[in-house]
């Protein structure tokens, strides 16, 4: 019996009135845990009772402690019918089985009910106690920490990276087991929630457990998701990075915590935010020069088992390498670097890390961006015991994941996620994340300490373009680009333009601000079921990605930028159309060449007014590009002319590419989709929908003044936040109406939908400006035929206006990292490691043989049947690539002063002592009875700093109604149940002892409506971090409480 | 949306707006409610969305912040949709500030309170003194017609009204505290209500066309007096009643009063102190030593009367019929008013055989502020 759960029930108040003749209710309350079940004594005739009950005690094991929810349901005693129940709380106590956090939960919790909302609360306390060791249940795995957050959680430090776990848990929907016809549909809500509850405590207790095998202690970038599979099942499914975390004593806590403040900003904590900087480039010197070419790889295949699946072509963005002499001493450097790396990587399975931002030091080389889909027949799972069907999909997506990377010369992947998109039977998995080197030192037992480290690197190559330079052999480019040699260190080389799915390295050089990029795509489809459908959408796929990532690049050009970072690819399936939605933060990193223009070439010349109308289009988009450069504050430092690379040869790209082509055991696979060729990219007008897509281009309207925008974490080129935020969630449902859309007006009407969300954050937010809305998520959806549902989750963060015009003024290229003096204490260290294995290597000069030449697709699956079709689109997609990049080379350089990389090392680093502060405070409160709870979807609070990770909140609710015109209708009913599911999580925080979530997300948010029966359902998942969090600037706790009010104030306006 | 398609809305197109956003759902919820605080009047008053949206449009809000109409529509709708969910806790502001689904910063929630139950003047005026019961929410539809209050703000400021009162009326103690706790109300807005309460306890006549000129001002001014003067709550406010009624013992008194018409040596006698003490102090002095006795007889008989609940309701009109309106067509400046009142109070103090100072006192203290406040045109 290694674990007491103690339970009281204390009072409630606000209940609604469930007597009509007296206009009161005898409320008592019920508190269960697995089969147990207490009762309160009736408190007759209140609506504000008052139980004061005795402690509840529970003796179970640890293992249920994990799995299974508090359950408290709050009834009306009725003496001559049954009970009506009012409504029940969900507590999930897995933050008290973790000594580090959270010691008793007390607080007033929203008693919530799936057909009514919220009626009343109830002040409920808890408490554990644990009898024995841990570690020696082997069934649980109490007191392994779980974070959201994507980055080392600030106040901890990383001892060592040990990489990816991952399970999934499967059963049988409620909603669909034959009871179902004979209950309630509360009852059926609430089995519904309860499965998902306990599922999702099963699933942690799981990866706890492959964690602790491990030798870790704490999953950091837990990312959990549902499946619901409708008949099929319901599948809980979670991916992470196990980590072990040392927890920064207090004294030293506060570098930790250093980045949040304004100036520091971005980068610092190591962790947190958006910068992660943990390229730390010293390893990457070996530069070489490249132009980044995305490319495309397409691969297909048939499984002919049951079930049938169609794995589509992915692609990889990335910059590649090609070319140059340039990096010699890189070559071997890298070599080495990749075998040791190898070794500590190649224990592993999947080299994956969930995180988007890293300790300095972590992350040396990125390669691009790698993805794979796949289209899944769903069938009934018979064994819930054995998932192994959705375990082999996944495991088969992974691979081939894993295969891409390979090809680009990367070791692992970094800034990993999945993703399902499901619509009735069939289903396509995704997964998606960026190609890179990493430090082998994080791996290794013992390591660590970067902190102690010394290194000085002879010839560093700066922090701030080190990750930029590519890790793959340019002598043996998986497909073709330009390299050029880095616009920053000049040593190594550098793809043209760069594609990540993490946040920007704090110690980036860039310049001007970033602004959010989004490419969308409708594609209708004919109704089909089954393999035929499967089929089709399989065969739509791959246009879909192509022709995403053409309009991403038109607009990364078009903003005069050549970078995205954050990359995010959603593809939503409905009955008769396909929605794609990329969305990314586009900035300009000094490190890589400047982005050519666009340009326009009709392919009929002999036209004279079709050349005028070339011609005005032209110059709409230089315009364009022009005004960007100036809005975005787009200024980089000239160059000279010694520096420039040389391009590589055409030919000789070209036929690398066909050689290592052929040499690949599939024939189709190398599908050169790359933009990157030339530094002007052409757009060809050849039909209306040349000229449909470049008018689209152009329709984007940049926010307007005092608005930034993006998805990353934070802003490149903001430092100055204040600490006034506003997180939101906007949902919008738009009903086509036209029953004879073309594909065309379905993009208008798509695009217009996401343009018009914007337009609408911004004018809501107008009171906060100057602001940045940061981590816009955009997820879409088709949740029925002719509908189209985006749900945005983002946060508005003020920043101090002044201060940045003051800072882009003077310094045209800034960087992550503004503060030179503070930072540098640590970032030399990092270099120790490196610059003794550059010693030792660096008599070796050849290039990197190896693996790079492996073809991206060796590794994936079989091809069977598949191969017809898939060459005929293959060729379909080349000739479509043809088209579109044609044109000459015009390339500007620039040489870029080495003077500020010296500073771009990043502050983030976990030791810093440069400023510690004594944080005694533990909670703070706003004013009035509740404590205020501030959300974001970041990993940090701008102005505070984390004392305090409380636990993980996840939860999982149902909402119902059969009165939907009563509640306001179908936007009335979503507006008070997402208001209802924010109240709920700042309750559990506010009750855990927190006053803020960070990493807030929204999973899932399912609408199902029918207004006709007058009746709705939603299914809403969030989750994110509890923490507490203090003010940076005071040391007192007092003055924290009282500005954490006035910050909620002044973002409420 | 375009800006040609602006233009359109501009010129009137309305329902197109609504139609080009074949919107099915949108709704936009922030971790901190946002709300706007001109929308929130705009609401308050009743305004359809409609009508909200082409008022803010004229507003300009639009040129400022580069928006369109439909951006502004689908924000006016959120805010309206939120406001509807507030409402209900608005109806017990405490609870705005110990519920968890709304998070509003504590100055918000005072400002969403306050605006809430504040109201128009037109409106008060035609309901003051009247029973708050359905037969007048049923008569809401003309008043509004009348004072061109919309239906729903006179619904609202109706209701408020009834809450108040409904709360107020079960509980001890003073009635402005009861109230600027109960409802988290300022002062001001305290005192108003209780102004109301009282004179819908009481019922006092205010809709008579020889009352129009007063305004719920003065008349709040009036209720202030009497409550701190002529009810139990005002001689000992431990006591267990409120102070929504008049002091029974004191109306009762106020009879002893009738003495100084009925006796005619007292009569003559005040008379002559009063022109005394106001020969060549005024204009007006023939004019008020000739309307002397009059008026005296008008003041005193309403104190007399005031033990029937029916004269206690005509307290304001008898005082502008039987006082106010003969003064004012002998064409009395304000200052006459003072002048004359002054004297005529304190006169009563050195008649000899008068032996009831203390209720005279606290009689015409309270006349000669409601008089002086309702003496004007």
């Amino acid at each position: 019996m290694p674990g007491k759960l103690k339970a009281k029930i204390v009072a409630g108040r606000h209940l609604p009135v469930m007597d009509r003749a007296s206009d009161l209710t005898d409320a008592f309350v019920e508190v269960k845990f697995g089969n147990t079940t207490f009762k309160t004594d009736v408190c007759p005739k209140s609506l504000n009772p008052q139980w004061n009950s005795e402690w509840f005690k529970f003796e179970v094991d640890d293992e249920d402690l994990q799995d299974e929810p508090l359950q408290i349901t709050v009834l009306d005693h009725d003496t001559y019918s049954a009970n009506d129940a009012i409504g029940k709380v969900y507590i999930d106590i897995d933050p008290l089985l973790c000594s580090e956090a959270a010691s008793v939960i007390s607080g007033w919790f929203p008693i919530y009910d799936t057909i009514h909302g919220i009626r009343g609360e109830i002040n409920v306390l808890v408490k554990v106690e644990l009898f024995n060791d841990l570690n020696r249940f082997r069934q649980s795995s109490c007191g392994v920490k779980f974070f959201c957050t994507t980055s080392i959680p600030r106040c901890y430090r990383v001892a060592m990276v040990h990489g990816f776990v991952e399970e999934l848990v499967v059963n049988e929907d409620p909603e669909y087991q034959w009871i179902d016809r004979i209950r309630t549909p509360r009852a059926s809500n609430e089995a519904r929630q309860r499965l998902i509850s306990l599922m999702s405590g099963e699933l942690q207790r799981k990866i706890g457990l492959k964690v602790l095998e491990m030798g870790g202690n704490a999953v950091v970038g837990y990312l959990q998701c549902f499946d619901l599979e409708g008949e099929s099942g319901l599948v809980v499914r979670a991916i992470g990075t196990a980590c072990t975390l040392d927890k920064l004593s207090s004294g030293s806590a506060p570098n930790t915590t250093t980045h949040v403040h304004p100036n520091t900003a971005p980068a610092s904590n190591a962790c947190n935010s958006p910068s992660k900087d943990g390229k730390e480039s010293p390893l990457a010197h070996g530069c070489r020069s490249t132009h980044n070419s995305p490319v495309h790889s397409a691969c297909s295949s048939q499984r002919l088992s049951q079930n049938f699946s169609v794995s589509v072509p992915t692609l990889i963005f990335t910059g590649m390498g090609s070319g140059g002499s340039a990096g010699k001493e890189a070559g071997p450097l890298k070599t080495l670097l990749r075998q040791q790396t190898q070794t500590a990587l190649e224990q592993r399975e999947f080299p994956f890390f969930t995180l988007t931002s890293f300790p300095l030091g972590f992350l040396v080389h990125v390669g691009g961006v790698v993805s794979a889909r796949s289209v899944k027949l769903l069938d009934r799972i018979h064994n819930p015991d054995e998932p192994e069907t959705r375990d082999a999909w996944w495991e088969e997506i992974r691979q081939e994941i894993k295969s891409h990377a390979k090809a680009l010369g990367c070791h692992a992947v970094v800034g990993y996620s999945e993703s399902t998109s499901i619509c009735e039977e069939v289903c396509i998995l995704s997964a998606s994340g960026t190609a890179s080197i990493l430090n082998p030192r994080y791996m290794r037992e013992g390591c660590l300490d970067i902190g102690n480290t010394d290194h000085r690197f002879e010839e560093p190559s700066p922090p701030s373009c080190g990750f930029c330079h590519i890790p793959y052999d340019e002598l043996n480019m998986p497909f073709p680009a330009q390299l050029t040699y880095c616009h920053h260190c000049r040593r190594q080389k550098v793809p043209d333009v760069l594609f990540t799915t993490i946040d920007m390295p704090s110690e980036a050089a860039v310049s001007g601000k970033g602004c959010l990029i989004q490419a969308r795509l409708c594609r209708l489809k004919k109704k089909a079921q089954g393999e035929v459908n499967a089929t089709v959408i399989s065969n739509l796929l791959p246009f879909m990605e192509y022709e995403l990532h053409t309009q991403l690049m038109n607009k990364l050009k078009l903003r005069n930028m050549n970078a995205l970072f954050g990359l995010q690819i959603q593809i939503s399936v409905g009955e008769n159309m396909l929605l794609g939605l990329a969305s990314a933060t586009g900035v300009y990193l000094t490190a890589l060449p400047a982005p050519g223009g666009i340009q326009i070439a009709g392919k009929t010349p002999i036209d004279l007014s079709n050349e005028h109308h070339i011609l005005t289009i032209q110059k709409r988009i230089n315009d364009t590009i022009a005004k960007n450069r100036e809005l975005y504050q787009i200024n980089p430092p000239e160059l000279t002319e010694e520096v420039v690379g040389s391009p590589i040869p055409e030919p000789r790209q070209r036929s690398r590419l066909f050689r290592s082509h052929s040499e690949s055991s599939d024939e189709l696979s190398e599908l050169d989709l790359s933009h990157g060729k030339k530094d002007a990219f052409v757009l060809e007008i050849d039909d209306t929908d040349a000229v449909e897509d470049i008018h689209s281009l152009l329709t984007d309207a940049p926010p307007p003044s005092g608005f930034y925008s993006c998805n990353t974490e934070i802003m490149p080129g903001i430092y100055n936040w204040t600490s006034a935020v506003q997180m939101f969630t906007s949902v919008r449902v738009f009903r086509l109406s036209n029953v004879n859309l073309t594909n065309q007006g379905l993009n208008k009407i798509f695009t217009d939908l996401c343009e018009n969300l914007l337009k609408s954050f911004y004018f809501k937010l107008r009171s906060m400006i100057p602001c940045c809305l940061c981590h816009l998520n955009f997820t879409v959806a088709v949740p029925e035929d002719e509908l189209i549902q985006v749900a945005v989750t983002a946060v508005a963060m003020t920043f101090d206006k002044d201060q940045t015009q003051e800072r882009t003024a003077d310094k045209p290229v800034t960087k992550g990292c503004s503060e030179t003096e503070e930072q540098l204490q640590f970032p030399l260290e990092l270099f120790a490691d490196s610059s003794s294995t550059n010693t030792q290597t660096s008599s070796k000069i050849s290039g990197v043989p190896e693996s790079t030449g492996v073809s991206p697709r060796a590794a994936s699956v079989d091809y069977g049947s598949f191969a017809d079709r898939c060459s005929t689109w293959l060729e379909l997609l080349r000739l479509k690539a043809h088209t579109i990049r044609r044109g000459s080379v015009k390339t500007s350089r620039r040489t870029q002063s080495l003077a500020h990389s010296a500073s771009s090392l990043d502050r983030c680093s976990p030791l810093p002592e440069g400023r510690s502060r004594s944080l005694r405070s533990n909670r703070s409160f706003g004013g009035g009875s509740v404590t205020v709870v501030k959300m974001t979807p970041l990993s940090f609070l701008p102005g505070t700093r984390i004392i305090k990770y409380l636990g993980i909140i996840n939860m999982f609710f149902i909402r119902e109604t059969t009165s939907l015109r009563e509640e306001g209708g179908v936007s009335g009913f979503l507006h008070s149940f997402i208001a209802e599911v924010f109240a709920m999580v700042r309750a559990h925080v506010a009750a855990l002892g927190g006053n803020a979530v960070v990493s807030y997300s929204m999973k899932e948010c399912m609408l199902m409506e029918n207004p006709h029966k007058n009746q709705a359902q939603c299914l809403i998942n969030v989750s994110g971090d509890a923490v507490i969090c203090v003010l940076e600037t005071d040391q007192e706790p007092m003055s924290s409480t009282t500005s954490i009010g006035q910050t909620c104030t002044s973002g409420a306006t | 949306m375009t800006s040609h398609n602006r233009n359109l809305v501009l010129k009137g197109g309305w329902d197109k707006v609504v139609n080009e956003m074949a919107m099915e759902l949108d709704v936009f919820v922030g971790n901190t409610t946002i709300m706007d605080e001109e929308v929130y009047q705009l609401w308050l008053d009743g305004y359809t969305v409609n009508d909200a949206v082409k008022v803010r449009m004229e507003g300009g809000v639009l040129e400022e912040c580069e928006a369109s109409a439909d951006v502004l529509l689908s924000d006016t709708m959120d805010q309206y949709r939120t406001f509807q969910m507030c409402e209900r806790l608005l109806h017990s502001p405490a609870k705005l500030a110990n519920q968890l689904l709304f998070q509003i910063p504590p100055h918000r929630q005072a400002v969403l309170i306050e605006r809430y139950y504040t109201f128009d003047d037109a409106f008060v005026r035609e309901v003051l003194g009247k029973k708050l019961s359905k037969g007048t929410k049923k008569d809401l539809d003309d008043i509004s017609a009348k004072t061109a209050v919309t239906l729903k703000s006179c619904r609202r400021q109706f209701d408020n009204f009834k809450r108040v009162f409904k709360v107020v009326e079960e509980l001890k103690g003073p009635l402005v505290e009861n109230i600027r706790q109960h409802f988290l109300l300022s002062d001001k807005l305290a005192r108003d209500y209780a102004a109301i309460v009282f004179f819908a306890n009481n019922r006092f006549e205010t809709g008579k066309r020889k009352l129009q000129y007063i305004t719920f001002q003065d008349f709040a001014f009036c209720a202030g007096q009497l409550i701190n003067n002529w009810t139990v709550g005002a001689v000992d406010n431990m006591v267990e009643d409120m102070d929504v009624d008049l002091d029974k013992e004191f109306l009762q008194e106020l009879k002893e009063l009738k003495v100084l018409i009925t006796d005619k040596d007292l009569l003559d006698q005040h008379k002559s102190l009063v022109c005394t003490a106001l020969r060549g102090k005024t204009k007006a002095f023939n004019e008020m030593e000739a309307n002397f006795k009059n008026l005296s007889r008008g003041l005193v008989n309403i104190a007399a009367k005031l033990t029937n609940t029916k004269d206690v309701r005509d307290f304001f009109i008898d005082l502008v019929e039987k006082f106010i309106e003969p003064c004012r067509s002998d064409r009395w400046t304000a200052a006459d008013m003072r002048l004359y009142l002054t004297h005529y109070t304190n006169s009563a103090h050195i008649l000899d055989t008068f032996k009831h100072q203390v209720v005279w006192d606290r009689y015409m203290g309270v006349v000669k502020s409601c008089i002086f406040k309702m003496y004007h045109d």
